[in-house]
């Protein structure tokens, strides 16, 4: 185990009925950096990332977040301990408005799990209402901050749901197909939204399609193939890969 | 900012209005007597603290009545124990009823959805079984519980000398019987108000939402649901207990079938009818089905007769026939079309329908009053 790690996913395992959804797969994301996964659909890797949310137990394995072994961990505190996690298919508050949908993670993160006050007043949060404005003007939903989230297109509830993510200042962010649905001009935004964020220094797991978002955000990549890693190492490196160029990239381009 | 504006003094001031000047606007109903109007309140009460949990959370529970005849026994026996003063008994109503939300709550959050409405049935029939059974000796069985002369009242009689007859429940000596007994369910009911408003506007109301919106991303957002939807069952039950309690205020007896899964059923009703989520609708659903019992239940054959005496004779039988169907013992049947009427036309329930004619009148501009929260069925 690399010494600033922040998350390290030992040996894991993890099969739905006969299927192998994860083998043996070994990740280390180290702090700062971003750490992309790709690979065909199906390959495992939403299901990795569920592993390190608390969302599924893995069969053998562990999952180490800041030194801390997440085996019996719940996902809410999993987040408490300062994981974030944007979902391939976007999980918002659809009939809350997009104010509220970013405000509730961050009382999450000031308050703790549970926080009983409850005749404290919303009208007297006003720091962090002003930094619910701030998180969505940089996702660029200021402006529809008093509509309702369910009536935003697929591409801005992504965002919606990764300014309620960044709210929380995770110190590790994983993101499942940030840009999936997004149109080239969203894309563009949310990639350098994200090149924002690397230099604060957050790190994060992405797992995207998009080779020109990966290549332009990755510091590292893994390529999963069937529920194993078949290659780790720098961006580079995965492009000169010819096991990965016959497994992913050949078929993706 | 508009959101710094204070509006929870007028809002107060508007609601207490109101609810005091009840026995003036409600003349022209002809519903300004007082053992009406003291239903009002109580179960306006019962009605808002339903919808914290209904409303807020999105948890359907179908044993709420559960708490109100808990409350209405634990009044009753502070009432026989120590005092007639009110003030002990909706104090042991309310935290009998709490002890027993929790302990309810505690089981029946495992579950979500259908599953946890049915657990919540099954513990309420539970209770209005063992009413009737093995708990006798508490609740005095098909009887109900009453107050005797034997009733040894310690605090009261420390002081008194008891008198002839049965005594009258008090507040500091003064009858809470009639106009006196509805002021001062009344003034619990703006106090409950004031709490509820308080809940719908803080943080821990926005949480409650949230569960109701998408419980499986409170999770991953960092919050443990389970601690606050508790919270929000025992405040209902709570709230519940109350308004039993006050049931026993204006009336000191209590009944096992205050428990029935009928008298949970309607709680649920008032909610829907009245719009749930919002934060006066439920009190309106409230108002409206006390309102229509009152009136449909009192009719019989002879008052239908009489309506119909315009009528020639066969047609006149027939039409008795018909509306005797729906009137008196069978007035749960317009109950029936009623709701099935609002829930087709109005699903948001009477608030719904109060946003439709704001909306028509101000020209589309919307007047947006209280946070009225999206109307949804439960998860
Ligand atoms: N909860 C589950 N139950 C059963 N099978 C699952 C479950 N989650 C994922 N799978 C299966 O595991 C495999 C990997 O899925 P996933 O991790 O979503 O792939 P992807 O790499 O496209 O994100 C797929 O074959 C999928 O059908
Ligand atoms: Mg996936």
């Amino acid at each position: 185990m690399v010494a600033n790690s922040v998350l390290h996913v030992a040996d894991v395992h993890k099969s739905f009925g006969g299927l192998k959804a994860l083998s043996d797969v070994d990740l280390n994301v180290e702090e700062g950096t971003t750490h992309a996964i790709i690979g065909p659909n199906g390959a495992g890797k939403s299901t990795l990332l569920n592993v390190c949310v608390g969302r599924i137990r893995p069969d053998s394995g562990h999952v180490v977040f800041n030194g801390e072994v997440l085996d019996n961990h719940t996902p809410f505190e999993i987040n408490q301990l300062g994981v974030s996690r944007v979902f391939q298919t976007p999980e918002i508050f659809s009939d809350l408005t997009l104010l509220d949908n970013v405000m509730i993670p961050a009382f999450a993160s000031r308050d703790g799990a549970f926080s009983l006050r409850p005749f404290s007043k919303l009208r007297h949060e006003a720091t962090i209402r002003e930094e619910a404005e701030k998180t969505l003007a940089d996702v660029g939903l200021e402006v529809m901050k008093d509509r309702e989230a369910g009536s935003l297109s697929r591409g801005d509830k992504r965002r919606l749901e990764l300014a309620m993510c960044l709210i929380q200042h995770p110190k590790l962010l994983l993101l499942d197909e940030p840009t999936a649905g997004m149109s080239r001009h969203d894309t563009n935004r949310t990639v350098d939204l994200l090149k924002t964020i690397k230099e604060r220094g957050m790190t994060k797991v992405i797992i995207e399609h998009d080779m020109h978002v990966v290549f332009s955000l990755a510091d590292k990549i893994s390529v999963l193939a069937q529920g194993r890693i078949i290659a780790s190492g720098t961006p580079d490196e995965i492009k000169g890969n010819p096991k990965v160029q016959e497994a992913y990239l050949g078929g993706a381009h | 900012m508009k959101e710094m504006l204070n509006r929870e003094p007028f809002a107060l001031a508007a609601f207490s209005l109101v609810i005091l000047l009840m026995p003036i606007w409600l003349t022209p109903f002809g519903a300004n007597y007082p053992d009406l109007l003291q239903k009002f309140a109580i179960f306006a009460i019962f009605a808002m603290g339903f919808n914290i949990l209904f409303g807020l959370t999105g948890y359907l529970s179908f044993g709420h009545a559960a708490f109100l005849g808990v409350g209405s026994y634990a009044a009753v026996w502070s009432f026989k124990l120590f005092t007639m003063n009110v003030i002990p008994a909706i104090f042991f109503g309310v935290a009998f009823a709490g002890i027993f939300a929790l302990a309810i709550g505690y089981v029946s959050l495992r579950r979500s959805g259908i599953y946890f409405s049915i657990l919540t049935l099954a513990f309420a029939q539970m209770s209005y079984n063992l009413a009737y059974s093995v708990l006798t000796p508490i609740t005095n069985g098909e009887t109900g519980l009453q107050l005797t002369l034997q009733d040894p009242r310690i605090i009261d009689n420390a002081f008194t000398t008891p008198g002839a007859g049965l005594p009258e429940t008090n507040l500091f000596g003064i009858d809470m019987s009639g106009y006196p007994g509805f002021y001062f369910c009344a003034v619990v009911l703006i106090i409950c108000f004031f709490i509820t408003r308080r809940i719908f506007n803080s943080p821990f109301g926005l949480t409650l939402r949230g569960i109701k919106s998408n419980q499986n991303r409170m999770g991953y957002t960092g919050l443990n649901t389970r601690p606050y939807t508790l919270t929000a069952f025992v405040i209902s039950g709570m709230f519940a207990g109350l308004a039993g309690s006050l049931l026993a205020v204006t009336d000191p007896l209590a009944g096992a079938e205050r428990m029935q899964w009928t008298a949970s059923g309607e709680v649920v009703l008032m909610t829907i009818l009245g719009g749930v989520g919002t934060l006066i609708g439920p009190m309106l659903g409230a108002w409206l089905i006390k309102y229509l019992e009152n009136i449909f239940s009192s009719f019989n054959e002879i008052t239908l007769e009489h309506f119909f005496s315009f009528l020639p004779e066969g047609l006149q039988s027939f039409a008795v026939e018909l509306a005797s169907l729906f009137v008196g013992e069978g007035w749960h049947l317009t109950l029936g079309v009623l709701f099935m009427l609002i829930v087709i036309f109005l699903p948001g329930g009477l608030m719904e329908g109060w946003r439709r004619l704001l909306r028509r009148f101000s020209g589309g501009g919307g007047g947006k009053s209280e946070p009225a929260a999206a109307v949804q069925p439960a998860e």
